[in-house]
């Protein structure tokens, strides 16, 4: 399994689930150190996780990322696209948004995982099993002002998720996006500094249910829908 | 024959020369025509191996060397081949000989790859078997960023990573690209799969294609790894009970299926290495037919192919294909070679 973003917030605590139930990992995140600690967190307890840092926004960074994914944990058969930016904070009114800024925050949310998941998706196909997850946004589908680029990015990436499902109907790859709601994260924080901590989820308490929907992707998400996390159960005993 | 000097951007489009071996018929075609050529019950097996960006430009003591890995072995020790200062703009008979080496040289590319050299071969004093000393998870996060895929002179410039996957790649395992493959894209493969043509992979590691080194040039292709799934082998014995036939798609495809029945009498699941030969006399006992880069006629590939069609039919098919203005190489057009309609 590859999970992208995965040094922080949901994605480590994905991680560290995913980990605990036996998924080899490769472990995507922009910072080198926080996510070797992890992994080394992971391995500790005897998962598999190993370390890869780069930026998904990156084309190159992308094909190493694969290529270096592959050769450490075998075929990619869950490919997790939970990294994504909210651009510069304070969030900006669109109309005072840079294009550049725009340009960047799809760069990372958009075609960063579309390519990871052209790298990747053909072999899924031909091997007869895949899922690929989009984490998605309440902001792909409410209009909140200040969330523009954030938001956009979050709905066409659900688009590109409904569009990817069409094609791939009949082989084995499912593609779903997942709402995971409001959680106390630094992305939260950076977004909505003045946000109650105690209204919002943990990333672990939402990683549970994420570890749900992976692990049988076909009883909790339709192929190409939306998934919101909070309405599913929690993860079954092993 | 011109070769394609850099990947093409409609596939479906590239030529195709069909040769039927039987009937010695040959017809121009298109990639996109696959479809029409193969029929339903027909199985496509396709090598699924990324491409490795196999090229490593470092030192060995003072001097400049690209090290050109060749294939990985079981206990995580590479086969590799040096060359001397130089790039891919100089045809690799042409570059210097890099500077003799000797077990427990250190070779380093830059600070964070390093590799320790734990024997030279008696095939050639540039083919070396090296172990990097970096944990598994540094290495390959060194290899991809020092890395480049290997270089042909014939390019019109240096290719990336991305240049030379094939659509479906997964485990990084090549040091060349499978090209055969290069063109079928998502497209083509559901039209075969509509058409009823089962699709189903291997996964073979493709090694070096010439090195200009004429003695080890003559000891390719080495040994080479491969992983067969039951899955695959269910497919090809499913195909083969009812009569229909079996496409491997490149040269390595072929390696790897008739390299393990001949090595254990039957296909067996899993991985193992094969160091066969193909050529004339060989007769294949799985794969019934080919689909195929074109390449010159001197290339040990073209040896690979008289397994399939007499060398006199090669020939003329090959000097059809020049006349009509097919393209060479890893990036060029193709040719299928297999009987009946």
């Amino acid at each position: 399994m590859l999970v992208t973003g995965a040094s922080r917030g949901l994605g480590a605590a994905l991680a560290r689930r995913l980990g605990r139930a036996g998924a080899r990992l490769a472990l995507v995140a922009r910072g080198a150190e926080d996510l070797e600690a992890l992994a080394a967190e992971i391995r500790a307890t005897g998962g598999e996780a190993h370390a890869l840092p780069g930026d998904v926004g990156e084309k190159r960074d992308a094909h190493r990322l694969a290529g270096a994914a592959a050769a450490l944990v075998g075929p990619i058969d869950v490919l997790v696209h939970n990294a994504s930016t909210l651009g510069p904070v304070p969030l900006p009114l669109l109309l005072e948004t840079d294009c550049e800024d725009l340009e960047r925050v799809l760069a990372v949310n958009l075609v960063g995982p579309f390519r990871l998941t052209k790298i990747i998706a053909g072999a899924m196909a031909l091997r007869g099993h895949g899922l690929v997850v989009h984490v998605s946004s309440d902001a792909a589908v409410a209009a909140y002002p200040r969330w523009g680029a954030y938001g956009v990015s979050k709905a066409a990436q659900d688009h590109l998720g409904r569009i990817l499902a069409a094609e791939l109907e009949g082989t084995a790859v499912r593609v779903v996006s997942v709402d995971p709601g409001e959680m106390s994260t630094r992305m939260h924080a950076d977004a909505l500094p003045d946000a109650d901590p105690a209204t919002l989820a943990a990333p672990d308490a939402v990683a549970r249910k994420l570890v749900t929907l992976i692990e049988r992707p076909e009883a909790f998400a339709p192929h190409g829908g939306r998934v919101e996390l909070a309405t599913l159960p929690d993860e079954e005993a092993p | 024959m011109t070769a394609a000097s850099w990947p093409r951007g409609e596939p479906a489009l590239d030529r195709l020369l069909h040769l039927d071996p039987r009937t010695c018929r040959k017809r121009d075609r298109r990639v996109g025509d696959l479809p029409a050529l193969l029929k339903s019950g027909d199985l496509l097996v396709l090598n699924d191996s990324a491409t490795l960006p196999a090229s490593l430009r470092g030192r060995l003591g003072d001097a400049p060397v690209e090290l050109r890995l060749a294939g990985r072995r079981a206990d995580g020790a590479w086969d590799a081949v040096l060359f001397g200062a130089g790039d891919w703009r100089t045809r690799t008979e042409d570059r210097p000989t890099p500077p003799p080496v000797r077990a427990g040289d250190r070779l380093s590319f830059g600070l964070q790859l390093t590799a320790v050299v734990e024997a030279v071969s008696a095939i050639s004093p540039r083919l070396v078997t090296l172990r990097f000393e970096q944990t598994e998870d540094a290495f390959w996060t060194a290899l991809y960023r020092h890395g480049l895929p290997i270089q042909y002179a014939y390019t019109a410039g240096p290719l990336a990573l991305w240049d030379t996957q094939t659509s479906y790649a997964t485990r990084p395992w090549s040091v060349e690209a499978p090209s055969a493959g290069r063109p079928l894209g998502a497209g083509l493969l559901s039209a075969l799969a509509k058409r009823g043509v089962g699709i189903e992979t291997l996964t073979h590691a493709a090694g070096l294609s010439s090195t200009g080194d004429p003695a080890l040039d003559r000891a390719l292709p080495l040994p080479e790894r491969y992983d067969l799934p039951a899955r695959t082998i269910a497919a090809i014995e499913a195909t083969r009970a009812r009569g229909d036939r079996v496409v491997a798609v490149g040269t390595t495809v072929v390696r790897a299926l008739e390299g393990c029945v001949r090595a254990h009498g039957r296909l067996r699941a899993g991985e193992g290495v094969t160091d066969l030969r193909i050529g004339a006399g060989f007769a294949p006992r799985i794969v019934d037919g080919i689909l195929t880069g074109m390449h010159e006629p001197e290339a040990s590939h073209f040896a690979l192919l008289e397994a399939f069609a007499p060398r006199a039919v090669l020939a003329e098919a090959h000097a059809h294909a020049e006349s009509v203005g097919y393209l060479a190489h890893e990036f060029g057009d193709s040719m299928l070679i297999l009987a009946g309609a």
